[in-house]
């Protein structure tokens, strides 16, 4: 497919656990990142969920090359940045940019809106010339919804969701097709992140941009979502668009976990499919064998404990899931 | 324990009455609370709602007695507990209320427990100090508390310290040290804020359980409509230190009063559907050194007409039984 934009193959982060002082011995390894297959398509939104601890932020930091993986290829427009080097992958970075989650600690106190805006220019110098870089800053400035006489302001001179807006003017200045979002909008007030979401529907739509959209917030991903990957412990167990993944659900963990999102509406109190998972997410340094959900799944079976289920299409899911007893149900609709 | 005087068992559960707190900064004098009214009766869920900055979380701990003052001052208002008003004790008083009668949790359970005592040490200290136990009765208390709220393996875990749980377990351990010694209420400020949404609602699921049982008064502070339609019989919305709307849980969600709440519903993505453009509040919540005249949410209203700009700011009307907004066109927004 030519309009692919981004696709990862097999990709894999493991971090090292190691033991000793003067001499390091690895004894182990935190398996963030084990085996992820995306695929991003021009001018669409993939939404990737999932608890904390599940590998998600490793995952944006490998998609952006803050980390570099273990195994495992990222491929962008045919380019695999895994293996670029110097000036070609300097070059093929400028494609893929981010939006980081708090917008408090992610932009340097101590530098003007303008800096920061501006900075990407520096490394990237062949983007904008010296001379139109002020230009360039202010209408990035407007581009986001800010004042582009505010250019010489400090961040601290601005609210949480205007500084969410500066990092989003960064992330655009080296016009990127690509912008992995990393919860954009979780560290805002709820009056505020729709100022915010709506401003990246916008930009989505104007500048033909692919994000990939990391988020804690079920609602929020389905709001902005075409395709939705939900993963567990470094994988993915289901992927689908929003509505085979919201209204279709395959996964017992995808199930668990839409049921737990509570629903602004309390005439379904009592109507919801509820369920409640024991227990808390296993330790990625040390997965449970076979199915990673076996150990809180009320499905799980000897077989689960074995065989590691493939993340595919099955008899009784139309889209890719990864379980062995993998059977639509509704559980964000009231019964 | 002996009975506080002033205390009459057939006054009110918990009265909160023109509540004014400011905080008194070199910026000025921040008014965080400008009249705080609501009540709670036993076996209660009342949600307060509300943005960061609303006074929420001031609020709650202006009714705890545990404000940080200065620079906080409690500068009018009255809190009533079964027709007592706390505000008039002596800390000594006080600290009888605290834990005995009213007890809270908080959002960040590993900053709220001390780090350098055990979990076990940390609960017995209550029955120790407020009841007097030994340490053997009040340990064996602490483990049958911890399994009231359901960590597994109590009684091996009692000699563990916070950071040794994780963050839903030590969310139960704060749960359990607020139910120790049987309050009649208890504030839970963003219980839930912190954690994933599966904990949250096992979370949420053991507080309905445990108040259910024990009739308890139940104040959720949250900024979580979701959370909040799921659990709270009524709900008071606060907007700039004032409840600019109480009502019942169904009636809000139905049919809001006032111009914020419907706001806040119409700019929530939504689970169960998928949304087209969402609808934007405009602005900023104002800061709280220079809240604007009249209604402070004026400047943000699509309802907005000249008498809200001008003092004096709205009165809490009687929209229904039970149900009031501070909104002058409160009609024009229920029926738009």
């Amino acid at each position: 497919m030519s309009d692919v934009v981004l696709e990862t193959k097999s990709l894999v982060k493991h971090f090292p656990i190691s033991q000793g002082i003067v001499l390091k011995t690895k004894v182990g390894a935190v398996r963030a990142v084990d085996g992820v297959d995306i695929q991003l398509r021009r001018g669409e939104t993939l939404g990737v969920v999932g608890e904390s601890g599940c590998g998600k932020s490793t995952l944006a930091k490998l998609l952006v090359g803050l980390e570099k993986p273990t195994s495992g290829s990222i491929m962008v427009r045919g380019q695999d940045m895994v293996r670029l080097k110097g000036a070609e992958l300097r070059k093929a970075r400028r494609n893929i940019q981010m939006v980081l989650q708090d917008p408090y600690t992610s932009l340097n106190p101590r530098m003007t809106v303008g800096d920061i805006i501006g900075e990407p220019f520096e490394i990237h110098p062949e983007v904008v010339p010296k001379k139109g870089r002020q230009r360039a800053i202010q209408d990035l400035l407007d581009t986001v919804g800010l004042n582009p006489d505010h250019i010489n302001r400090y961040p601290h001179q601005f609210s949480g969701g205007q500084r969410q807006r500066i990092g989003i003017a960064r992330a655009l200045a080296l016009k990127p097709e690509i912008i992995v979002c990393d919860e954009p909008v979780s560290a805002l007030d709820v009056s505020i992140q729709a100022q915010v979401i709506n401003l990246l529907e916008r930009l989505q739509d104007e500048f033909g941009l692919s994000y990939i959209f990391i988020a804690h917030d079920l609602s929020v991903v389905r709001h902005i979502s075409d395709r939705v990957a939900v993963m567990y412990l470094g994988r993915i167990v289901e992927h689908g668009y929003d509505r085979e993944i919201y209204e279709q659900p395959t996964h017992p963990y995808t199930q668990a976990l839409l049921s737990a999102v509570p629903v602004p509406d309390p005439r379904l109190r009592g109507h919801r499919d509820q369920i409640v998972l024991e227990g808390d997410v296993p330790s990625p340094a040390n997965p449970p064998s076979g199915c990673r959900f076996r150990t809180r799944c009320w499905k799980a079976q000897d077989i689960c404990a074995q065989q590691d289920p493939a993340l595919q299409v099955r008899d009784r899911s139309p889209h890719p899931s990864a379980c062995h007893f993998a059977e639509i149900r509704d559980v964000v609709h009231g019964r | 324990m002996d009975v506080l005087p002033g205390v009459d068992p057939r006054a009110p559960l918990l009265e909160v009455n023109d509540l004014h707190v400011e905080f008194r900064t070199r910026d000025g004098v921040a008014k965080a609370v400008n009249g705080a009214n609501f009540w709670l009766s036993p076996g209660e869920t009342l949600a307060i709602l509300g943005e960061s900055g609303c006074g929420k979380s001031v609020t709650a701990q202006a009714i705890m007695g545990i404000l940080d003052s200065p620079p906080g001052f409690i500068t009018k208002g009255e809190v009533r507990y079964r027709g007592l008003d706390l505000l008039t004790l002596s800390e000594a008083q006080r600290r009888k209320v605290r834990a005995n009668k009213i007890a809270m949790i908080f959002q960040d359970a590993l900053s709220a427990l001390n780090p350098v005592y055990s979990v076990g040490f940390q609960l017995g200290e209550l029955f120790r100090m407020h009841r007097g136990m030994s340490r053997a009765d009040a340990k064996k208390r602490s483990v049958e508390l911890l399994d009231l709220v359901k960590i597994p393996a109590a009684r091996s875990r009692i000699n563990d310290y916070p950071h040794q749980f994780s963050g839903g377990m030590r969310q139960r351990v704060m749960i359990a040290m607020a139910l120790a010694l049987d309050p009649e209420v208890l504030i839970a400020d963003e219980p839930t804020t912190a954690l994933d949404v599966t904990v949250q609602a096992q979370i949420m699921g053991l507080l309905a359980d445990l108040q259910r049982e024990r009739n308890m008064g139940l104040i959720l502070i949250t900024h979580d409509m979701g959370v909040v339609a799921d659990v709270a019989d009524r709900i008071s919305v606060m907007y700039a230190g004032k409840v600019v709307e109480e009502a019942p849980v169904y009636d809000i969600y139905a049919k809001p009063a006032h111009p914020y709440t419907r706001a806040l519903l119409e700019s929530i993505p939504r689970l169960d559907m998928k949304g087209q453009q969402l609808n934007v509040i405009r602005g900023l919540p104002p800061a709280l050194t220079d809240v604007p005249k009249g209604c402070a949410f004026n400047p943000r209203c699509r309802f907005a007409k000249d008498p809200c700009r001008s003092d004096p700011p709205p009165p809490a009307y009687a929209v229904a039984p039970h149900r009031t907004a501070r909104c002058h066109f409160f009609r024009e927004v229920l029926g738009e």
